[in-house]
């Protein structure tokens, strides 16, 4: 392996970014060609993840949140590919890496923690040896100074006696633990982008707040920049400071975390919103919930996603897609409703079309 | 309506010298008024699953007493159970795990009602279509199977059998908890709904606080098996008395970001001990914060320290609520 890379060119040397822009994903398309038809997933995402920033990603199960993800890491396997856009990392255009070049970034430039740290680490090895695995292949260290390192990193994480448990399995540790060593495997190598998808859904809540405690100091002391994949409103609200909500494989809102509570552009991020329990003291309010289901990918609904739920659907919603409206320099909603020839609704401005 | 008192489930694995006790519920205490919401929340492993099938008598109980209407039905046999099964159904977890893929909706939803000869042929059907209504669905959704709905659709066919042998209790082993945000909501609007307008009395299961709180009159919270505190939901969230209901509510994520609860949490360090062979003394005194010598050795008791409001601690009235956490960073 190691003599491979001799004959390879280095791609991270020549990396530059311009800014603070970090990851510039661009009318992003991921489709899935299955016998039953094509499944788009992704149908055209756009968004940039600047330095520093942790961007929450929210959506329902089916609405491209991990499958963007996936593409941005090239790990979407077969039959799915990435059918059109871009990503750019710095000045280099990710969808057009090959694998072994895509090998070189992941886990050193960009790296992810996965949604069940039960599937997701290898039942017959050691933690030790996993973790050795991602820092032999990236760094120059010796085995006996990787083991040193994979301790180092145990105990960064939080678990106790890192010495003990470097040499256990998988099946030694708890939920939580897991998820801490898949958290250490992720930043061995200081990525500069650590991308979680769904960290702690698998955990009760009292480990979820030390496991996103954890993510939250470790973003801090690596200076790296993150994207947190959820469907819980309250995470998002807890640690993110920027948030896209999507829904059938698009983008339906983008903004800043706190105008998004408090001032949601889309129908669905209000929907959203309604749906969770606010609860005070005394007579509880009836819960508002979205009616109907989420649209079948295999026959997206035409124009937007989420017109046959939408309580206020208007002729042209079901015949195109709304762009992104520009609400203010951090807001933008893909809704009808604020182009300058809709009907008013309260609470929804109008605006033009935003450039990207 | 429904008192447990005392009730335990114990199970047994391993064999010979590898044999353990597995103390799953042990001992817990409350009662149900009849038409009340009684939500039992807790980590995973606490024992709310097993205490709630218990109830159900899917699981024959150890020990203890289950009254329903006064009638201990804990130890009764399967044929004495007979006459209370229809009273006390259960929905599940699992959307996708409990229904059987071979059956029809039809069958699904009328298996009760065959098992007890109810109703037949034209009664039968239109008994079906009267419950598929009730929870939403299409009367032409009966001829078909079960993976042709979607999880949010499949919760309601487990309702609608649930609904089936007019039940007067029914035990909710979260049935949100497999659904999207935007389909929780319909599923309990639809569970107050069918509560309202057929008097039922909720015993519901969750971990997801913030539901159980809207849901709830009054809730239950276990650790490892045992009761820690009960009380009116409102009571509950807004003074926990117990040092572990204080720091589970306080891991609540908020959906409101200027009111981070991250600020004032109380981190709970390690995690849920095992609950073969558990230690004597309180059960959560190896993670909380208050802990003195004696609550590793003396068990505490369920009191009535406040009115309607149980805690089972020694030291619940000198503990002081919402105490900022030390600033603390890793390593």
């Amino acid at each position: 392996m190691k003599k491979m890379r001799l004959f390879q060119e280095d791609i991270l040397k020549n990396i530059q970014f311009e800014d603070d822009l970090i990851l510039k994903v661009d009318h992003l398309q991921t489709t899935f060609y299955t016998h039953m038809g094509q499944v788009k997933a992704v149908r055209g995402v756009s968004f940039d993840l600047r330095k520093g920033e942790i961007l929450g990603i929210v959506g329902e199960s089916g609405s491209g949140k991990s499958v963007t993800a996936m593409s941005i890491m090239g790990l979407v396997d077969e039959p799915g590919r990435v059918s059109g856009g871009s990503i750019r990392y710095g000045n280099l255009e990710l969808t057009k890496l090959k694998d072994s070049e895509m090998n070189q970034l992941r886990g050193k430039e960009i790296s992810m923690i996965f949604q069940d740290p039960m599937t997701s680490l290898n039942p017959v090895f050691t933690i030790g040896q996993q973790l050795k695995e991602v820092i032999l292949t990236h760094t120059s260290l010796t085995g006996a100074e990787a083991h040193e390192r994979a301790i180092q990193l145990l105990r960064m994480v939080g678990i106790p006696e890192p010495e003990l448990r470097v040499r256990q399995y998988p099946h030694q540790f708890s939920g939580g633990m897991r998820q801490r060593v898949m958290i250490a495997m992720a930043v061995s190598c200081n990525p500069k982008v650590l991308i979680a998808d769904e960290p702690t859904t698998a955990l009760d809540v009292t480990i979820q707040a030390q496991i996103l405690e954890l993510i939250q100091n470790l973003k801090t002391k690596l200076d790296s920049t993150v994207i947190l994949i959820t469907h819980d409103l309250g995470v998002v609200s807890e640690i993110c400071t920027k948030v896209n909500v999507m829904y059938g494989g698009l983008v339906m809102e983008s903004s800043d975390v706190i105008d998004l509570f408090e001032n949601p552009q889309h129908p669905y991020t209000n929907g959203l919103l309604q749906s969770v329990p606010i609860n005070v003291r005394g007579e509880k309010a009836r819960l508002i919930p979205i009616d109907g289901t989420p649209p079948d990918l295999l026959k997206p609904p035409s124009g937007c996603p989420f017109s046959p739920r939408c309580p206020h659907t208007m002729g042209i919603c079901q015949k195109e897609a709304a762009p992104l409206f520009r609400i203010n320099d951090r807001h933008c909603a893909a809704c009808w409703l604020h182009s300058p020839e809709a009907p008013q609704v309260p609470g929804y401005v109008q605006s033009k079309v935003g450039e990207e | 309506m429904l008192e447990i008192k005392n009730l335990k489930k114990h199970f047994i694995t391993g064999h010979g010298k590898g044999r353990k006790v597995l103390t799953a519920v042990d001992g817990i205490s409350f009662s149900i008024r009849k038409g009340e919401t009684f939500g039992l929340v807790g980590e995973s492993g606490c024992g709310k699953t097993t205490a709630g099938r218990t109830i159900a008598r899917l699981y024959n109980p150890t020990d203890g007493q289950i009254l329903f209407e006064g009638v201990d039905i804990a130890k009764m046999t399967d044929r004495e159970l007979r006459s209370y099964r229809p009273k006390l159904q259960m929905i599940f977890q699992d959307p996708y795990a409990s229904l059987n893929p071979r059956m029809t909706v039809q069958d699904i939803i009328a298996e009760g009602i065959d098992t007890y000869k109810l109703a037949k042929g034209e009664e039968r059907q239109e008994r079906i279509y009267q419950l598929l209504d009730k929870v939403g669905l299409k009367r032409e959704h009966a001829t078909r199977y079960p993976h042709e709905f979607s999880g949010g659709q499949r919760q309601r066919i487990g309702i609608a059998r649930a609904l089936a042998l007019n039940p007067e209790v029914i035990v909710c082993d979260e049935p949100i908890s497999a659904l999207d945000v935007s389909i929780q909501a319909q599923v309990v609007n639809m569970l107050e709904d069918l509560q309202k307008e057929f008097n039922l009395t909720y015993l519901f299961i969750a971990h997801d606080l913030s539901m159980v709180r809207h849901i709830s009159d009054r809730i239950g919270v276990m650790y490892l098996g045992k009761m820690m505190e009960i009380a009116g939901s409102d009571d509950l969230y807004e003074e926990p008395l117990h040092p572990y209901t204080q720091s589970l509510l306080s891991s609540i994520p908020l959906a409101n970001p200027r009111q981070k609860n991250f600020l004032n949490r109380i981190m709970l360090e390690g995690e849920i001990g095992s609950p073969i062979n558990p230690k004597p003394g309180c059960r959560f005194a190896s993670r909380c914060r208050y802990a003195k010598p004696d609550c590793f050795t003396v068990s505490p008791e369920l009191r009535e320290l406040r009115p309607d409001h149980f805690v089972s601690c020694h030291y619940a009235e000198n503990l002081v609520p919402n105490v900022k956490k030390e600033e603390k960073i890793q390593p």
